[in-house]
C-alpha cells in the first residue's frame, strides 16, 4: 500500500518529532495498561481472598442479621433450619474485652472449627487446655497487642441480657487480606459460643459452599457470591473511574501532541501536498497519506511501549505492586502487593483505543485537505 | 510534428475576486498546442503564464471559455479524473524544485509510477533510464538537500519524464539556476523532447530559454501579445 509506505517514510524521516510523539503516546499507553491491570488484580485478588475467607459460595442471612449493621446483632439470629445440606452457621455475638485495661468493643464468632468452609483457622481452638479458647486476625492482634497465648477479660451478655464474664486464650493469630473476618473479631468453637450466650442451636447466618443450591427458607434470606462481592466490584469501579481523569489527561496530552503536529504538518506541508497533487495524487490518498502518518505514532507508541512495557509488566506480574500499609487500612480486602492482572480486554481495548483516537485525531486536520487549492498550496500559501 | 493539437484553449478566461472586483489574470485567451512542441509562454511578472500552465495541467479551471486538454475539458473533470489526467500525461516541474525531501533522488523519481502501480521491475528499469536521461545515476540514493540546484532540477525532469507524459509543463525551470546548468538542462529537455515526442510547455522570462524555443506565446496583461515561430537552437 502506497499510502502506507510512504507515512512510513515521512514519519521516520521526521526523527526526533516523531519520537517525542511515539514517546509521549507510549507512555499514556503503559501507564493506562499498568494502572487497570493494577486495578483488575486488585479486585481479583480482593474478590478470591474475600470468597477464601469470608463468603464461600454465598451466606443465607438471618432476615434480621445485616453484616453492615452492629445494631442487627442483637436480634439478627434465629434456630438453624433442619434442611441446611452444604451450609456451615456462624453465630455474631457482641462482647467487650479489656487488653491491657482499654475497654474494645468486639464480635464474637462462632463456628464448627472442622467445617467452616473458610480459611479462618478455627481448627485451632480443639485440643487445648483453654476454657475459651480463640484465634484472631493480624489486625486485631496489633490493635489489642494481643499474641499466641495471652488471655484477655472478655465481658458478653447471654441470650437472658445477663452480664457474664471470663478470660479467654488467644491460641492463633491468622494471616488474611480480608480485614472483614479480622478487625474487632474473636473467633470461637460455636459450641463454646453456644454454652456462652445460651443460644443453643442457633446462627447468624451460614456460608455455603460450592455444592449448594438456594431454596426458599422461612426467616432466612440467601446472598449469593455475587451480590456479596459486589461492594468490591463497585469499589474497584469506583477508583476506576477516578482514574479514568488520569487517562483522559495523559490520552489528551499525547493526541494534542499529534493533532497539534498534525495542524502543523499541513501548513508546514503546504508545497508538499500541492506536489503530490500535481504529481497525479488524489486528494483522497494525500489525507489518507496524512491520516496514516497520525495513525502510525499509535502504532509505533505501541512497539515502543511494548519495549520498555512488557519487562516491567512481567516483573510486576512476578513480584508485585507494593501497597502502603495505610492503604491496607481500608476495609477491603488488600494484599501487601498487588499482583497485575493483564485481561485480554483490557489490552486489546486499550490498544484499539489508542489506534481509534490516534487516528481520529490524525483525520481531523487531514481532512481540510479536501478544500485546499493545489495552486496555492504549490506555492506554500497558507490556506 | 502531428498537426492535430493536443491542447486547445478557446476564449478562455480566468478572474479572481480582488477587493470586491474581478482581478483578470487570463482574458480571452485562444491557442492551441501540438503533438512535440517546444513552446515558451513569456511575460513579465502577473502576465498570466503561471495561470495558463496552471488550467492546462489541470490545477486550476477556467472562470470560461473552454480548455480542451488530450480532449478532456478541464472544466467538467472531476478532481480524481483530473488527478488521473496529470499521473498518467502531464509532467510538472517547478521553478524551485519540489523534490519530496525525505525520499532519495530515486524514490521521488519512482514516486510517478507508484501511482500508476507498475511492478516493481519495471519501475526500476524506468527510473534507471530516466535518472540516465539527466545523468544522475550515480546520484539516485541521494537525498534532495545532498544536491545542487543545477541536480535537484534534473531530478525534477527525470520524475517528470520517467512517465514519459505527453505534456510537460515547466514553470520558470531555469529561474533558480546558473546559466551553464541552465544550458545542460535545456538541452537535455530539447533532447527528450525530440526523443520522446512530449509537448513542452515552459512559462519563463529567462532569455536564455527564449533561445532554445521553437515557438514563442507573449502574455501581457492576460492576453497574447505576440506570437512567433523561432529557429531554435538545438
Amino acid at each position: 500500500m502506497l499510502e502506507l509506505k510512504l507515512s512510513l517514510k515521512n514519519l521516520l524521516g521526521a526523527k526526533l518529532r516523531t519520537f517525542l510523539n511515539v514517546f509521549v503516546l507510549s507512555i499514556s499507553f503503559v501507564i493506562i495498561i499498568l494502572l487497570n491491570s493494577l486495578m483488575d488484580g486488585w479486585d481479583a485478588q480482593a474478590k478470591r481472598d474475600s470468597i477464601a475467607w469470608e463468603y464461600g459460595n454465598g451466606h443465607l442471612l438471618h432476615k434480621n442479621y445485616d453484616p453492615l449493621d452492629p445494631f442487627s446483632i442483637l436480634d439478627g439470629h434465629g434456630s438453624i433450619p433442619k434442611e441446611v445440606n452444604n451450609l456451615t452457621p456462624i453465630l455474631v455475638h457482641q462482647a467487650t474485652i479489656y487488653p491491657q485495661g482499654r475497654i474494645m468493643s468486639i464480635s464474637m464468632k462462632g463456628g464448627f472449627p472442622k467445617n467452616t468452609f473458610i480459611k479462618v483457622p478455627l481448627k485451632k481452638v480443639l485440643n487445648t487446655n483453654y476454657k475459651y479458647p480463640a484465634v484472631i486476625g493480624k489486625r486485631m492482634a496489633e490493635s489489642t497487642k494481643l499474641s499466641i497465648g495471652d488471655e484477655v477479660l472478655i465481658r458478653w451478655r447471654d441470650k437472658n441480657g445477663t452480664y457474664d464474664a471470663d478470660r479467654i486464650t488467644i491460641v492463633d493469630v491468622f494471616d488474611s487480606d480480608v480485614p472483614t473476618v479480622d478487625t474487632g473479631q474473636l473467633w470461637l468453637d460455636l459450641n463454646t459460643l453456644w454454652q456462652m450466650t445460651g443460644l443453643k442451636n442457633e446462627a447468624s447466618f451460614f456460608i455455603a459452599n460450592t455444592s449448594y443450591k438456594p431454596s426458599v427458607l422461612q426467616d432466612w434470606k440467601f446472598k449469593s457470591q455475587e451480590s456479596l462481592l459486589k461492594i468490591i466490584t463497585d469499589l474497584v469501579n469506583q477508583k476506576k473511574y477516578q482514574q479514568g481523569i488520569i487517562y483522559f489527561l495523559l490520552m489528551s496530552i499525547a493526541l494534542l501532541a499529534i493533532f497539534d503536529t498534525q495542524v502543523l504538518s499541513i501548513f508546514r506541508r503546504q508545497k508538499e501536498i500541492g506536489t503530490l497533487i500535481a504529481l497525479g495524487m488524489t486528494r483522497f490518498r494525500v489525507i489518507k497519506l496524512f491520516t496514516l502518518e497520525g495513525s502510525l505514532y499509535s502504532f509505533f507508541s505501541l512497539l515502543l511501549g511494548g519495549v520498555y512495557g512488557f519487562p516491567l509488566f512481567y516483573f510486576l506480574s512476578l513480584n508485585g505492586f507494593p501497597v502502603p500499609p495505610a492503604d491496607q487500612k481500608i476495609g477491603i480486602a488488600i494484599g501487601d502487593f498487588i499482583y497485575p492482572v493483564y485481561g485480554f480486554n483490557l489490552v486489546f481495548g486499550t490498544i484499539l483505543t489508542v489506534l481509534i483516537s490516534a487516528t481520529i485525531v490524525s483525520f481531523l486536520p487531514a481532512k481540510k485537505i479536501s478544500k485546499l487549492n493545489p495552486v496555492l498550496a504549490l506555492k506554500g500559501k497558507l490556506q | 510534428m502531428s498537426n492535430t493539437p493536443i491542447i486547445e484553449l478557446k476564449n478562455l478566461s480566468k478572474s479572481y475576486p480582488v477587493a470586491g472586483k474581478s482581478f483578470y489574470a487570463l482574458k480571452d485567451v485562444s491557442i492551441s498546442f501540438k503533438k512535440a512542441e517546444f513552446t515558451g509562454v513569456v511575460g513579465p511578472s502577473g502576465s498570466g503564464k503561471t495561470t495558463l500552465l496552471n488550467i492546462i495541467g489541470s490545477l486550476d479551471s477556467p472562470s470560461s471559455g473552454t480548455a480542451l486538454v488530450l480532449n478532456n475539458n478541464i472544466s467538467e473533470l472531476t478532481h480524481s479524473q483530473a488527478a488521473k489526467l496529470r499521473n498518467h500525461h502531464i509532467g510538472f516541474i517547478f521553478q524551485v524544485f519540489n523534490l519530496l525531501p525525505v525520499y532519495t533522488v530515486y524514490e521521488n523519481v519512482e514516486f510517478a509510477l507508484l501511482l500508476q502501480n507498475f511492478s516493481a521491475e519495471k519501475r526500476k528499469k524506468m527510473v534507471l533510464e530516466a535518472l540516465e536521461w539527466v545523468g544522475l545515476q550515480d546520484h539516485k540514493d541521494k537525498k534532495p538537500d545532498k544536491l545542487s540546484g543545477g541536480e535537484s532540477q534534473r531530478v525534477a525532469i527525470a520524475r517528470a519524464m520517467v512517465k514519459s507524459p505527453k505534456i510537460l509543463l515547466a514553470d520558470e525551470p531555469t529561474a533558480n539556476l546558473d546559466a551553464e546548468n541552465a544550458h545542460s538542462i535545456l538541452k537535455t529537455m530539447k533532447t527528450l523532447n525530440k526523443e520522446l515526442d512530449t509537448t513542452f510547455i515552459f512559462s519563463t522570462h529567462d532569455e536564455k530559454v527564449m533561445k532554445y524555443l521553437s515557438r514563442t506565446i507573449v502574455l501581457k496583461d492576460g492576453k497574447i501579445d505576440k506570437e512567433r515561430a523561432n529557429k531554435s537552437r538545438t
